[in-house]
């Protein structure tokens, strides 16, 4: 069985921002505009938080990139009444954008925050409304979206794979963010494959997983504790 | 005749019934106007889209789910009041129950609008009713949001069953002198209608009261259970401060408390407006402010216990909450809320010249505000303060959502007092019944004397 999962190595992440501006660009995100950024509105399915440890002048800053965790035991699956959000047999956390009817249950039951609601209906700023990816849906407005670990990427691999009659390959998938990171912190892949490089690392000493107190048993591992 | 004779003081109840009545038209008015405001309001919502609204991230639910907590609170009033009251045959109820089950049946209309108020594409709101569809797909019914579709439709059902019972007599009163006033006026054929062909019979007086009883038993333990299905909406969330299993209690205390309040308030402006202090007189007043005085104190407890366990348990997340309460951003409004709801009540109640009627309509309006508050804090005290502290956030509303609070507000008032020209407030056949029933026990307890006297001498 497969089970996708990512790992984010924080002590090599650098806070650039690349996962974050190339997810919009994959997933079709609407740039909502400084106004309603300044709202509180902003939609970045990865985004990179910035934590600051120790006391000035010797402070370190800290970059956490999150996304949709994909948990295993996902606080937002059950209290969405219409089955708008789900599990596949995959274990990604799929939304459903035709059922969805707008409670926004599923984003305040979601410990990390990572679901984004489209409070208007998408815009795009010129030029970018001619760079829309063809293999990812517009989300109308009122509708809850979040981090799709690139499902449309993972089924390119499994349909290509399949015609090839072989299983897919370990790194012949990659998420836009991780494609996107120069300090190659973001790997990508099967956790339920032992031989995968993700599971290798799931693995490792540096393995913690966010908030893991809650048991939601996250797909998204993160590494840190090296220099 | 359809029941016991007349009460002497009926005419001022019949009154608001037929004719013009200029306080019932302005009232209408103004309440109506404030209708238009919020059909207004929403109605630009939903073509300009939710985003017109304040909420955003983190702060997903805001003044639409506050509202909606509130005026299910609200509806405690009436039905559980009056069923407490009706079950343990309290006689002074008698012209109580009607004013306080139409204010369940109009409150839950307004709270259950709220829900789809609140939906990013209310237009296909059914999808959460269970339809047979070709895609084969149900409701989830684990989620809380079904719990409370089921629940409340299922209240709503029986307070408009327990409210409609007791006024069928009435109606037939109301027929009865209408045909001889005005036979062929609309408002009789209205009065024909609702009266059902009511005839007085014992057959009928027999099937009524049974009705009746069995309402008033099953509608208690069906209004416990909506508001603590409400309360679960937060409680099954794993938020900060909402995961509490107080909650259920806690809401249905804090939901009868709400309701008692209003009770007062709208009883104080009735019997203002109507001129019938003989039936809502000081008494009824004095014995519902001890109901009151009681729930000012459990409300109280129960607000010291939630935060007491959060202050001991002194978990991280549930402390930035619980700071933000006490002494952070929202400590204005949590501390106008001990000030409304415990301490002002807790001054005037006790003593039986604060258990007046102004006294007990201030308290009524303050502990109404209160217990608004005490949902805000609630929704938006936790949302905003989410557990990865990078996300933190805040809220003002729109004007979309204080336009449809206020409207709200209005369209409650816009059916009460459209109710008052169609229902007699008062009901007047179990008021009938009560004086009859003194009476007739006054008429034993002489005979018995009389008796008593004739033994002795012969």
């Amino acid at each position: 069985m497969t089970r996708w999962g990512m790992a984010i190595d924080t002590d090599r992440c650098t806070g650039c921002g690349a996962c974050a501006v190339a997810c919009h660009a994959e997933n079709n995100i609407q740039t909502v505009g400084e106004v309603e950024a300044a709202r509180g509105r902003a939609m970045h399915w990865m985004r990179i938080e910035r934590y600051y440890e120790g006391v000035f002048p010797d402070v370190k800053v800290r970059f956490q990139p999150v996304l949709c965790q994909q948990c295993g035991h996902a606080p937002c699956e059950p209290v969405c009444p219409v089955y708008a959000t789900y599990r596949t047999p995959e274990g990604l956390n799929a939304m459903v954008y035709a059922r969805c009817i707008g409670t926004r249950y599923c984003a305040n039951n979601c410990p990390y925050t990572t679901r984004y609601f489209n409070w208007f209906a998408p815009e795009f700023d010129a030029p970018l409304e001619r760079q829309l990816n063809p293999s990812v849906s517009v989300r109308p407005a009122g509708v809850m979206e979040k981090c799709t670990f690139c499902v449309q990427r993972i089924q390119d691999a499994q349909e290509v794979a399949a015609q090839e009659e072989r299983e897919v390959r370990d790194g012949e998938i990659k998420t836009a963010c991780s494609q996107s990171c120069p300090a190659q912190a973001i790997t990508f892949g099967d956790l339920d494959d032992p031989e995968s490089l993700v599971a290798l690392l799931a693995r490792t000493e540096r393995t913690t997983h966010l908030l893991e107190d809650l048991s939601t048993e996250p797909s998204v591992i993160y590494l840190r504790g090296g220099r | 005749m359809s029941g016991p004779a007349a009460s002497i003081h009926e005419e001022a109840l019949v009154r608001p019934l037929s004719g013009f009545r200029p306080k019932l038209f302005f009232g209408s008015l103004v309440t109506g106007l404030l209708v238009a405001v919020l059909f207004y309001s929403w109605g630009y919502q939903i073509v300009n889209d939710i985003g017109v609204a304040g909420i955003n991230r983190p702060v997903f639910w805001g003044f639409y789910i506050v509202n909606f907590v509130f005026w299910i609170g609200i509806s405690h009033a009436g039905t559980l009041i009056s069923a407490i009251l009706r079950v343990t045959q309290a006689e002074w109820r008698r012209p109580v129950t009607r004013c306080a089950e139409a204010i369940t049946t109009f409150a839950l209309m307004i709270g259950g609008l709220f829900p789809l108020i609140h939906l990013g594409r209310p237009w296909i709101f059914w999808y959460m009713i269970p339809l047979p569809n070709e895609r084969g797909i149900w409701p989830n019914f684990r989620s809380p949001l079904m719990w409370d579709v089921l629940a409340i439709t299922t209240y709503l059902m029986g307070s408009i069953l327990y409210l409609l019972l007791p006024m069928i007599p009435d109606f037939a009163i109301i027929r009865d002198k209408r045909l001889r006033e005005y036979p062929k006026g609309l408002k009789t054929l209205f009065f024909r209608v609702a009266a059902l062909g009511w005839r007085g019979t014992p057959q009928q007086w027999f099937s009524l009261e049974a009705g009746i009883k069995a309402m008033a038993v099953v509608i208690i333990p069906v209004a416990v259970s909506v508001h603590t299905i409400v309360s679960w909406d937060f409680a099954m969330a794993i938020q900060p401060m909402w995961h509490s299993t107080i909650f259920g209690p806690y809401f249905v205390v804090g939901a009868i408390y709400s309701g008692v309040a209003v009770l007062m308030v709208a009883m104080y402006l009735l019997r203002k407006g109507l001129g019938i202090h003989e039936y809502l007189s000081d008494k009824v007043f004095n014995n519902l402010g001890l109901m009151f005085l009681a729930f000012a104190m459990l409300w109280s407890y129960f607000t010291f216990a939630e935060h007491l366990t959060v202050w001991y348990g002194n978990e991280h997340a549930e402390r930035a909450v619980f700071d933000g309460r006490i002494t952070g951003e929202f400590s204005g409004f949590f501390w106008t809320m001990i000030i409304v709801n415990t301490v002002i009540p807790l001054l005037i109640l006790p003593w039986p010249k604060g258990r007046k009627p102004l006294g007990t309509a201030i308290v009524g309006l303050g502990v109404l505000v209160g217990m608004w508050i005490e949902r805000y804090l609630i929704v938006v005290g936790t949302l905003s303060t989410p557990r990865l502290e990078y996300t933190q956030g805040f809220y003002t509303p729109s004007w979309v959502e204080i336009g449809i609070l206020v409207g709200s507000v209005g369209l409650f008032g816009f059916l009460y007092f459209a109710f008052l020209q169609l229902a007699p407030i008062v009901s007047l056949w179990e008021v009938r019944e009560g004086e009859h029933l003194t009476h007739r026990a006054f008429a034993a307890e002489q005979a018995l004397r009389a008796g008593r006297e004739g033994a002795s001498h012969g």
